[in-house]
């Protein structure tokens, strides 16, 4: 999903960037909180991050002869959120643009957006939903993740035609590069977080509780509880 | 509760492997190239914005790192993640 080093134009780089950086600054800021609030939260957060980390380096073939990575994101975007989710995201980026040559400092700000931004914004929505109807946390973080991916890439699809031909041509050209390749990738990663899911109601399940909004901690105490009995 | 979870675990990386080797095999019949999504919009920028000019090439330049270095680096990146997720489950799995 990385926009490379000179593909957008410097004003499509400066309005991602005026875009991408208060969700930064305010997810540090919500870190910081969290773990002044929430000690022993600060594992999870790291856990978050790794995922991130790893999952991102990941790079796997897929279907129409090109290979891309998982993003990772949908495990943060669930507990935490979008800001935060940004955060983290912001630092994996950073590592690949400086270290990698892997996407690049003029266009990070476009990276964060789809990303740690809009991608996990639509997975939110989505974890949001699936609570409230009742179904259970390992498939909801499954389908969380899958989402969160898949948009990352429809993001990065508009962005490059915002920049590039500006036609639905170009769209679904860049689309059918990005998004299509990566469907499997997408449903391997939210296999990983389902079962991911199965181990946290199993071990930890008051994960859920703290990071969930109000109407999903109690969701997420009955959930836990019955799981448990 | 423990053996059922087991298998769920045992199930979904066999569907994973199952999934990225039936892709890596049928990629092979087919001659594809697992080349990389990036490098390939390199390519449909070419084709929709044919006169365009990548204006910065980055801090290095057109210095590309040389392939074991990039996947030393990749695979650093991983371990690190992988590392803290091993520690977390490590920690938290319960004993009982």
């Amino acid at each position: 999903m990385h926009i490379m080093e000179g593909f957008l134009d410097p004003i499509w780089c400066a309005v991602w960037f005026v875009i991408a950086i208060p969700f930064v600054v305010l997810g540090a800021k919500k870190i910081i909180e969290l773990v002044r609030e929430h000690p022993e939260q600060k594992m999870t957060v790291a856990l978050a991050g790794a995922f991130i980390f790893l999952l991102s380096s990941l790079k796997l073939p897929s279907v129409t002869g090109s290979s891309s990575h998982p993003t990772g994101t949908g495990f943060s975007a669930a507990l935490y959120g979008v800001s935060v989710t940004a955060f983290l995201a912001t630092i994996v980026l950073i590592f690949q643009a400086l270290l990698l040559a892997h996407g690049g400092i003029t266009t990070l700000g476009a990276n964060i957006c789809s990303m740690g931004i809009i991608g996990p914004m639509v997975g939110v929505l989505v974890w949001k939903l699936l609570i409230k109807a009742g179904v259970n946390f390992p498939i909801s973080l499954g389908i969380t993740a899958l989402v969160a991916d898949l948009f990352t890439y429809v993001v990065t699809a508009i962005q490059m035609t915002l920049n590039h031909g500006q036609s639905m041509d170009a769209f679904v050209n860049f689309l059918s590069n990005y998004a299509a390749t990566q469907l499997p990738l997408a449903f391997v990663e939210a296999i990983l977080f389902f079962m991911f899911g199965v181990y946290l109601v199993r071990n930890k399940p008051e994960i859920f509780d703290i990071s969930a909004d109000v109407a999903a901690k109690e969701a997420a105490k009955s959930e836990a509880k019955t799981e448990e009995a | 509760m423990e053996t059922k979870n087991k298998m769920v675990y045992v199930a979904g990386f066999a569907v994973i492997a199952l999934l990225v080797i039936a892709v890596l095999a049928y990629g092979n019949a087919e001659g594809w190239e697992f080349g990389g999504a990036d490098d390939g919009a390199e390519g449909v920028v070419e084709d929709v914005d044919p006169d365009y000019e990548p204006w910065y090439d980055g801090l290095m330049g057109d210095y590309e790192l040389p392939g074991e270095t990039e996947s030393m680096l990749f695979a650093l990146q991983a371990a690190i993640g992988a590392l803290i997720i091993g520690y977390f489950i490590g920690r938290y799995t319960r004993k009982d």
